[in-house]
Protein backbone atom coordinates (compact mmCIF):
# COMPACT_ATOMS: atom_id res chain seq x y z
CA UNK A 1 0.00 0.00 0.00
CA UNK A 2 2.80 2.39 0.85
CA UNK A 3 4.03 1.96 -2.70
CA UNK A 4 0.63 2.62 -4.20
CA UNK A 5 0.37 6.11 -2.68
CA UNK A 6 3.09 7.87 -4.67
CA UNK A 7 1.74 6.20 -7.80
CA UNK A 8 -1.65 7.82 -7.34
CA UNK A 9 0.05 11.19 -6.77
CA UNK A 10 1.69 10.90 -10.12
CA UNK A 11 -1.44 9.67 -11.81
CA UNK A 12 -2.08 12.62 -14.19
CA UNK A 13 1.48 12.57 -15.48
CA UNK A 14 1.58 8.82 -15.97
CA UNK A 15 -1.75 8.88 -17.76
CA UNK A 16 -0.39 11.46 -20.18
CA UNK A 17 2.62 9.31 -20.77
CA UNK A 18 0.46 6.29 -21.37
CA UNK A 19 -1.57 8.19 -23.94
CA UNK A 20 1.63 9.23 -25.68
CA UNK A 21 2.98 5.68 -25.72
CA UNK A 22 -0.34 4.43 -27.03
CA UNK A 23 -0.28 6.98 -29.85
CA UNK A 24 3.31 6.10 -30.73
CA UNK A 25 2.49 2.41 -30.80
CA UNK A 26 -0.55 3.06 -32.97
CA UNK A 27 1.55 5.09 -35.41
CA UNK A 28 4.19 2.42 -35.61
CA UNK A 29 1.54 -0.23 -36.13
CA UNK A 30 -0.15 1.86 -38.81
CA UNK A 31 3.13 2.11 -40.68
CA UNK A 32 3.90 -1.56 -40.29
CA UNK A 33 0.62 -3.19 -41.24
CA UNK A 34 -2.70 -1.66 -40.39
CA UNK A 35 -4.12 0.15 -37.39
CA UNK A 36 -5.50 -2.16 -34.77
CA UNK A 37 -3.94 -5.30 -36.18
CA UNK A 38 -0.39 -4.88 -34.88
CA UNK A 39 -1.45 -3.22 -31.64
CA UNK A 40 -1.89 -6.56 -29.89
CA UNK A 41 1.59 -7.66 -30.87
CA UNK A 42 3.17 -4.37 -29.86
CA UNK A 43 1.50 -4.52 -26.49
CA UNK A 44 2.95 -7.89 -25.43
CA UNK A 45 6.26 -9.42 -26.62
CA UNK A 46 9.46 -7.65 -27.51
CA UNK A 47 9.63 -5.90 -30.91
CA UNK A 48 10.34 -8.34 -33.73
CA UNK A 49 13.53 -6.51 -34.79
CA UNK A 50 14.98 -6.75 -31.29
CA UNK A 51 17.23 -9.66 -30.34
CA UNK A 52 16.49 -11.93 -27.40
CA UNK A 53 18.00 -10.33 -24.32
CA UNK A 54 20.01 -11.80 -21.47
CA UNK A 55 18.06 -9.54 -19.12
CA UNK A 56 15.38 -12.22 -19.42
CA UNK A 57 15.73 -15.83 -18.40
CA UNK A 58 12.82 -17.98 -19.40
CA UNK A 59 12.08 -20.86 -17.10
CA UNK A 60 9.35 -23.06 -15.77
CA UNK A 61 8.16 -24.19 -12.39
CA UNK A 62 6.68 -27.69 -12.28
CA UNK A 63 4.50 -28.37 -9.29
CA UNK A 64 4.59 -32.16 -9.07
CA UNK A 65 2.01 -32.14 -6.28
CA UNK A 66 -0.57 -30.82 -8.77
CA UNK A 67 0.50 -32.97 -11.73
CA UNK A 68 -2.29 -35.51 -12.21
CA UNK A 69 -1.89 -39.26 -12.66
CA UNK A 70 -2.86 -40.39 -16.14
CA UNK A 71 -3.06 -36.85 -17.53
CA UNK A 72 -1.05 -36.42 -20.70
CA UNK A 73 -2.32 -33.02 -21.81
CA UNK A 74 1.06 -31.27 -21.75
CA UNK A 75 2.56 -33.91 -24.04
CA UNK A 76 -0.36 -33.75 -26.46
CA UNK A 77 -0.31 -29.95 -26.52
CA UNK A 78 3.43 -29.96 -27.23
CA UNK A 79 3.13 -32.40 -30.11
CA UNK A 80 0.24 -30.41 -31.58
CA UNK A 81 2.02 -27.09 -31.28
CA UNK A 82 5.37 -28.32 -32.56
CA UNK A 83 4.20 -30.94 -35.03
CA UNK A 84 5.99 -34.05 -33.74
CA UNK A 85 4.33 -37.46 -33.82
CA UNK A 86 3.52 -38.82 -30.35
CA UNK A 87 5.20 -42.10 -29.38
CA UNK A 88 1.90 -44.00 -29.40
CA UNK A 89 1.23 -43.05 -33.03
CA UNK A 90 4.78 -43.60 -34.23
CA UNK A 91 5.77 -46.45 -36.50
CA UNK A 92 9.05 -46.73 -34.61
CA UNK A 93 8.26 -45.98 -30.97
CA UNK A 94 11.86 -46.45 -29.84
CA UNK A 95 13.01 -43.76 -32.25
CA UNK A 96 10.04 -41.45 -31.80
CA UNK A 97 10.81 -37.87 -30.79
CA UNK A 98 9.93 -36.89 -27.23
CA UNK A 99 10.14 -33.18 -26.61
CA UNK A 100 8.31 -33.72 -23.34
CA UNK A 101 7.28 -36.93 -21.57
CA UNK A 102 5.30 -37.84 -18.50
CA UNK A 103 7.08 -39.78 -15.78
CA UNK A 104 5.28 -41.70 -13.05
CA UNK A 105 7.61 -42.53 -10.18
CA UNK A 106 7.05 -44.62 -7.11
CA UNK A 107 9.06 -44.69 -3.93
CA UNK A 108 9.79 -48.42 -3.38
CA UNK A 109 9.70 -48.02 0.40
CA UNK A 110 6.67 -45.86 0.95
CA UNK A 111 4.80 -46.58 -2.30
CA UNK A 112 4.31 -42.84 -2.74
CA UNK A 113 3.63 -41.93 -6.36
CA UNK A 114 4.97 -38.82 -8.04
CA UNK A 115 3.97 -37.51 -11.47
CA UNK A 116 6.04 -35.09 -13.41
CA UNK A 117 6.76 -33.99 -16.97
CA UNK A 118 10.40 -34.28 -18.06
CA UNK A 119 11.86 -32.25 -20.88
CA UNK A 120 14.91 -30.15 -21.74
CA UNK A 121 15.86 -28.42 -18.49
CA UNK A 122 17.32 -25.38 -20.27
CA UNK A 123 20.52 -25.42 -18.22
CA UNK A 124 22.51 -22.25 -17.74
CA UNK A 125 25.59 -24.44 -18.29
CA UNK A 126 24.29 -26.94 -20.84
CA UNK A 127 26.43 -30.07 -21.41
CA UNK A 128 24.88 -30.45 -24.87
CA UNK A 129 26.43 -27.11 -25.87
CA UNK A 130 29.82 -28.13 -24.47
CA UNK A 131 30.03 -31.29 -26.56
CA UNK A 132 28.56 -30.06 -29.87
CA UNK A 133 31.30 -30.23 -32.50
CA UNK A 134 29.69 -27.72 -34.87
CA UNK A 135 28.20 -25.18 -32.49
CA UNK A 136 24.70 -26.15 -33.55
CA UNK A 137 23.61 -26.76 -29.97
CA UNK A 138 23.51 -23.37 -28.33
CA UNK A 139 21.97 -21.31 -25.57
CA UNK A 140 20.07 -18.24 -26.67
CA UNK A 141 20.58 -15.00 -24.77
CA UNK A 142 17.29 -15.45 -22.92
CA UNK A 143 18.31 -18.87 -21.57
CA UNK A 144 16.50 -21.10 -24.08
CA UNK A 145 18.69 -24.01 -25.20
CA UNK A 146 18.15 -24.70 -28.90
CA UNK A 147 19.53 -26.65 -31.85
CA UNK A 148 20.46 -24.68 -34.93
CA UNK A 149 19.36 -27.19 -37.55
CA UNK A 150 21.31 -25.33 -40.23
CA UNK A 151 24.55 -26.49 -38.60
CA UNK A 152 23.46 -29.72 -36.88
CA UNK A 153 25.14 -32.75 -38.47
CA UNK A 154 23.14 -35.31 -36.50
CA UNK A 155 26.11 -36.78 -34.63
CA UNK A 156 24.04 -37.14 -31.44
CA UNK A 157 26.86 -36.27 -29.03
CA UNK A 158 24.40 -33.92 -27.31
CA UNK A 159 21.94 -36.77 -26.81
CA UNK A 160 24.68 -38.70 -25.06
CA UNK A 161 25.74 -35.71 -22.96
CA UNK A 162 22.27 -34.72 -21.78
CA UNK A 163 21.66 -36.03 -18.24
CA UNK A 164 17.89 -35.77 -18.79
CA UNK A 165 17.56 -37.75 -22.03
CA UNK A 166 15.75 -34.72 -23.34
CA UNK A 167 16.87 -34.86 -26.94
CA UNK A 168 15.81 -36.98 -29.91
CA UNK A 169 16.98 -37.39 -33.48
CA UNK A 170 14.62 -37.26 -36.42
CA UNK A 171 15.26 -40.55 -38.23
CA UNK A 172 12.73 -40.40 -41.04
CA UNK A 173 11.92 -37.78 -43.69
CA UNK A 174 8.96 -35.74 -42.50
CA UNK A 175 7.53 -35.14 -45.98
CA UNK A 176 6.28 -31.60 -45.49
CA UNK A 177 4.28 -32.35 -42.35
CA UNK A 178 6.09 -29.67 -40.33
CA UNK A 179 4.38 -26.64 -38.88
CA UNK A 180 5.36 -23.40 -40.68
CA UNK A 181 6.52 -21.95 -37.35
CA UNK A 182 8.48 -25.01 -36.28
CA UNK A 183 10.95 -26.22 -38.88
CA UNK A 184 12.36 -29.65 -38.05
CA UNK A 185 13.77 -32.39 -40.20
CA UNK A 186 15.58 -35.62 -40.84
CA UNK A 187 19.11 -35.98 -39.50
CA UNK A 188 18.81 -33.23 -36.91
CA UNK A 189 18.59 -33.44 -33.15
CA UNK A 190 15.72 -31.64 -31.48
CA UNK A 191 14.22 -31.03 -28.07
CA UNK A 192 11.91 -28.75 -26.12
CA UNK A 193 12.32 -25.14 -27.30
CA UNK A 194 10.18 -23.64 -24.53
CA UNK A 195 7.88 -22.84 -27.47
CA UNK A 196 10.37 -20.26 -28.72
CA UNK A 197 8.02 -19.35 -31.59
CA UNK A 198 5.30 -18.47 -29.08
CA UNK A 199 7.72 -16.61 -26.82
CA UNK A 200 8.96 -14.51 -29.74
CA UNK A 201 5.39 -13.88 -30.83
CA UNK A 202 4.73 -12.48 -27.38
CA UNK A 203 2.32 -15.16 -26.14
CA UNK A 204 4.28 -15.29 -22.89
CA UNK A 205 3.37 -18.92 -22.30
CA UNK A 206 4.16 -22.39 -23.61
CA UNK A 207 1.74 -24.87 -25.15
CA UNK A 208 2.23 -27.35 -22.27
CA UNK A 209 1.59 -24.77 -19.56
CA UNK A 210 -1.50 -23.50 -21.41
CA UNK A 211 -2.83 -27.05 -21.67
CA UNK A 212 -2.13 -27.75 -18.00
CA UNK A 213 -4.01 -24.63 -16.96
CA UNK A 214 -6.84 -25.48 -19.35
CA UNK A 215 -7.11 -28.93 -17.77
CA UNK A 216 -7.42 -27.22 -14.38
CA UNK A 217 -4.23 -28.64 -12.86
CA UNK A 218 -2.06 -25.50 -12.91
CA UNK A 219 1.04 -27.61 -12.40
CA UNK A 220 3.15 -25.73 -14.96
CA UNK A 221 4.10 -22.08 -14.63
CA UNK A 222 6.17 -20.42 -17.34
CA UNK A 223 7.85 -17.07 -16.90
CA UNK A 224 10.88 -14.84 -16.63
CA UNK A 225 13.04 -15.99 -13.71
CA UNK A 226 15.13 -12.80 -13.89
CA UNK A 227 12.16 -10.54 -13.24
CA UNK A 228 11.59 -10.44 -9.47
CA UNK A 229 7.98 -9.35 -10.03
CA UNK A 230 7.04 -12.23 -12.35
CA UNK A 231 4.65 -14.88 -11.08
CA UNK A 232 7.28 -17.60 -11.41
CA UNK A 233 9.85 -15.64 -9.37
CA UNK A 234 7.30 -15.04 -6.61
CA UNK A 235 6.40 -18.71 -6.47
CA UNK A 236 10.05 -19.77 -6.52
CA UNK A 237 10.64 -17.51 -3.52
CA UNK A 238 7.80 -19.13 -1.59
CA UNK A 239 7.98 -22.80 -2.54
CA UNK A 240 10.76 -25.26 -1.79
CA UNK A 241 11.93 -26.37 -5.22
CA UNK A 242 14.53 -28.76 -6.53
CA UNK A 243 16.63 -29.10 -9.61
CA UNK A 244 16.88 -32.60 -11.04
CA UNK A 245 20.45 -33.84 -10.64
CA UNK A 246 21.36 -30.67 -8.76
CA UNK A 247 24.72 -32.31 -8.07
CA UNK A 248 25.73 -31.55 -11.65
CA UNK A 249 25.60 -27.81 -10.94
CA UNK A 250 23.97 -26.96 -14.24
CA UNK A 251 21.64 -24.22 -12.92
CA UNK A 252 18.44 -25.43 -14.53
CA UNK A 253 15.67 -23.34 -16.06
CA UNK A 254 13.08 -25.94 -15.04
CA UNK A 255 12.47 -26.21 -11.31
CA UNK A 256 10.40 -28.89 -9.59
CA UNK A 257 8.31 -28.62 -6.46
CA UNK A 258 7.18 -31.72 -4.63
CA UNK A 259 9.78 -34.22 -5.77
CA UNK B 1 10.41 -53.71 -112.98
CA UNK B 2 12.38 -54.62 -109.88
CA UNK B 3 14.22 -51.30 -110.11
CA UNK B 4 10.95 -49.35 -110.23
CA UNK B 5 9.60 -51.14 -107.12
CA UNK B 6 12.81 -50.41 -105.29
CA UNK B 7 12.52 -46.75 -106.30
CA UNK B 8 8.94 -46.57 -105.04
CA UNK B 9 9.90 -48.26 -101.78
CA UNK B 10 12.77 -45.86 -101.26
CA UNK B 11 10.45 -42.90 -101.93
CA UNK B 12 7.92 -44.34 -99.47
CA UNK B 13 10.60 -44.69 -96.80
CA UNK B 14 11.77 -41.11 -97.35
CA UNK B 15 8.21 -39.73 -97.17
CA UNK B 16 7.43 -41.75 -94.04
CA UNK B 17 10.66 -40.72 -92.31
CA UNK B 18 10.02 -37.06 -93.05
CA UNK B 19 6.47 -37.35 -91.75
CA UNK B 20 7.63 -39.08 -88.57
CA UNK B 21 10.37 -36.50 -88.05
CA UNK B 22 7.98 -33.63 -88.60
CA UNK B 23 5.51 -35.15 -86.15
CA UNK B 24 8.17 -35.74 -83.54
CA UNK B 25 9.43 -32.20 -84.05
CA UNK B 26 6.00 -30.74 -83.43
CA UNK B 27 5.66 -32.77 -80.22
CA UNK B 28 8.80 -31.69 -78.35
CA UNK B 29 8.37 -27.93 -78.34
CA UNK B 30 11.81 -26.47 -77.44
CA UNK B 31 13.59 -27.55 -80.60
CA UNK B 32 16.86 -26.08 -79.38
CA UNK B 33 16.97 -28.87 -76.77
CA UNK B 34 17.91 -28.55 -73.09
CA UNK B 35 15.68 -28.46 -70.07
CA UNK B 36 12.24 -26.91 -70.32
CA UNK B 37 12.28 -23.25 -69.33
CA UNK B 38 11.08 -22.56 -65.79
CA UNK B 39 7.52 -21.41 -65.33
CA UNK B 40 7.62 -18.35 -63.11
CA UNK B 41 4.24 -17.84 -61.56
CA UNK B 42 3.37 -14.38 -60.41
CA UNK B 43 3.07 -14.14 -56.64
CA UNK B 44 -0.49 -14.74 -55.54
CA UNK B 45 -0.54 -11.55 -53.53
CA UNK B 46 1.49 -8.38 -53.42
CA UNK B 47 2.66 -6.23 -56.30
CA UNK B 48 6.36 -6.11 -55.66
CA UNK B 49 8.86 -8.37 -53.94
CA UNK B 50 10.62 -7.08 -50.80
CA UNK B 51 13.71 -6.45 -52.93
CA UNK B 52 14.20 -5.75 -56.61
CA UNK B 53 13.15 -8.79 -58.66
CA UNK B 54 16.46 -9.07 -60.53
CA UNK B 55 18.37 -8.81 -57.29
CA UNK B 56 16.22 -11.49 -55.69
CA UNK B 57 16.67 -13.86 -58.63
CA UNK B 58 20.42 -13.80 -58.16
CA UNK B 59 20.75 -13.27 -54.42
CA UNK B 60 17.72 -14.70 -52.62
CA UNK B 61 19.90 -17.41 -51.08
CA UNK B 62 22.24 -14.83 -49.55
CA UNK B 63 19.32 -12.83 -48.20
CA UNK B 64 17.78 -15.95 -46.64
CA UNK B 65 21.13 -17.09 -45.26
CA UNK B 66 21.76 -13.82 -43.42
CA UNK B 67 18.21 -13.75 -42.11
CA UNK B 68 18.16 -17.33 -40.83
CA UNK B 69 21.13 -16.80 -38.51
CA UNK B 70 19.54 -13.68 -37.08
CA UNK B 71 16.31 -15.54 -36.44
CA UNK B 72 17.69 -18.75 -35.01
CA UNK B 73 20.62 -17.45 -32.99
CA UNK B 74 19.51 -13.98 -31.95
CA UNK B 75 15.76 -14.30 -32.14
CA UNK B 76 15.28 -11.33 -34.49
CA UNK B 77 12.15 -12.31 -36.33
CA UNK B 78 11.62 -9.50 -38.82
CA UNK B 79 9.16 -10.39 -41.55
CA UNK B 80 10.87 -8.74 -44.53
CA UNK B 81 13.37 -11.45 -45.44
CA UNK B 82 11.59 -14.33 -43.76
CA UNK B 83 11.22 -17.58 -45.69
CA UNK B 84 7.75 -17.88 -44.21
CA UNK B 85 6.74 -14.64 -45.89
CA UNK B 86 8.25 -15.82 -49.21
CA UNK B 87 6.02 -18.86 -48.97
CA UNK B 88 3.01 -16.77 -47.96
CA UNK B 89 3.25 -14.80 -51.22
CA UNK B 90 4.62 -17.35 -53.64
CA UNK B 91 2.71 -20.52 -52.77
CA UNK B 92 0.93 -21.74 -55.88
CA UNK B 93 -2.81 -21.26 -56.09
CA UNK B 94 -3.32 -24.83 -57.25
CA UNK B 95 -1.08 -26.79 -54.89
CA UNK B 96 -0.93 -24.23 -52.06
CA UNK B 97 2.80 -24.87 -51.87
CA UNK B 98 6.07 -23.49 -53.23
CA UNK B 99 7.59 -26.91 -53.83
CA UNK B 100 4.92 -29.60 -54.23
CA UNK B 101 4.55 -29.73 -58.03
CA UNK B 102 7.18 -29.20 -60.71
CA UNK B 103 5.76 -25.83 -61.73
CA UNK B 104 5.67 -24.45 -58.18
CA UNK B 105 7.66 -21.29 -57.58
CA UNK B 106 10.84 -22.62 -55.97
CA UNK B 107 11.04 -25.97 -57.72
CA UNK B 108 10.46 -24.60 -61.19
CA UNK B 109 13.69 -22.57 -61.34
CA UNK B 110 15.71 -24.90 -59.17
CA UNK B 111 15.09 -27.91 -61.37
CA UNK B 112 15.98 -25.81 -64.43
CA UNK B 113 19.23 -24.70 -62.78
CA UNK B 114 19.73 -28.20 -61.35
CA UNK B 115 20.26 -26.88 -57.84
CA UNK B 116 18.93 -28.97 -54.97
CA UNK B 117 16.86 -27.12 -52.38
CA UNK B 118 17.50 -28.25 -48.82
CA UNK B 119 15.14 -25.72 -47.23
CA UNK B 120 12.12 -27.97 -47.44
CA UNK B 121 13.71 -30.94 -45.71
CA UNK B 122 12.88 -29.00 -42.57
CA UNK B 123 10.69 -26.05 -43.54
CA UNK B 124 7.05 -26.38 -44.47
CA UNK B 125 6.37 -25.52 -48.12
CA UNK B 126 2.91 -24.23 -47.34
CA UNK B 127 1.67 -21.04 -45.71
CA UNK B 128 0.21 -21.21 -42.27
CA UNK B 129 -3.44 -22.20 -42.11
CA UNK B 130 -4.99 -22.12 -45.54
CA UNK B 131 -3.82 -20.78 -48.88
CA UNK B 132 -1.79 -17.59 -48.41
CA UNK B 133 -3.55 -16.71 -45.22
CA UNK B 134 -1.85 -15.05 -42.38
CA UNK B 135 -4.46 -14.23 -39.76
CA UNK B 136 -2.71 -11.16 -38.39
CA UNK B 137 -1.50 -9.82 -41.70
CA UNK B 138 -3.75 -7.11 -43.08
CA UNK B 139 -1.95 -7.26 -46.40
CA UNK B 140 -3.59 -10.59 -47.08
CA UNK B 141 -7.07 -9.52 -46.10
CA UNK B 142 -8.08 -8.62 -49.65
CA UNK B 143 -7.54 -12.22 -50.70
CA UNK B 144 -10.47 -13.41 -48.68
CA UNK B 145 -12.74 -13.07 -51.70
CA UNK B 146 -10.33 -15.10 -53.78
CA UNK B 147 -10.41 -17.83 -51.19
CA UNK B 148 -14.16 -17.70 -50.98
CA UNK B 149 -14.37 -18.17 -54.77
CA UNK B 150 -12.20 -21.27 -54.55
CA UNK B 151 -14.07 -22.60 -51.58
CA UNK B 152 -15.89 -25.34 -53.46
CA UNK B 153 -12.83 -27.02 -54.83
CA UNK B 154 -9.66 -26.24 -52.95
CA UNK B 155 -10.37 -24.89 -49.51
CA UNK B 156 -11.87 -27.12 -46.88
CA UNK B 157 -14.63 -26.03 -44.53
CA UNK B 158 -12.14 -25.97 -41.68
CA UNK B 159 -9.87 -23.59 -43.55
CA UNK B 160 -12.77 -21.35 -44.43
CA UNK B 161 -13.59 -21.06 -40.75
CA UNK B 162 -10.11 -19.61 -40.31
CA UNK B 163 -10.68 -17.15 -43.13
CA UNK B 164 -14.01 -15.97 -41.81
CA UNK B 165 -12.49 -14.81 -38.54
Amino acid sequence: MSELKPMSDQAPESRDRRRFVGAAAATAAGLAIAPGVMLVEVAHGRPEDQAASSAVRWGMLVDATKCATGCNDCVTACSTENGWTPVTESKHPKQAPQWIRKLELQDPLTQMETNLPMMCQHCAEPPCVDVCPTGASFKRADGIVLVNRHTCIGCRYCMMACPYKARSLVHEPLNDTQKPDVPRGIGCVESCTLCVQKVDRGDGNTACAEACTAAGHDALLFGDMNDPESEISKRLRELPTKQVRADLNLNLGIRYHGI
Amino acid sequence: MAGKTKGLLALGVVVLTTAVLAWAGSESKPKAGGAPKPVIQKAVKGEQCVEDTDYMRRNHMVVLDVHRDKVVIEGIRTKKHSLKECINCHASETTGSVAAAKDDFCVSCHSFASVKIDCFDCHSTKPQGSMAMHPLNAETAHYKHKLAAQATSKVSAEEMAGVAQ
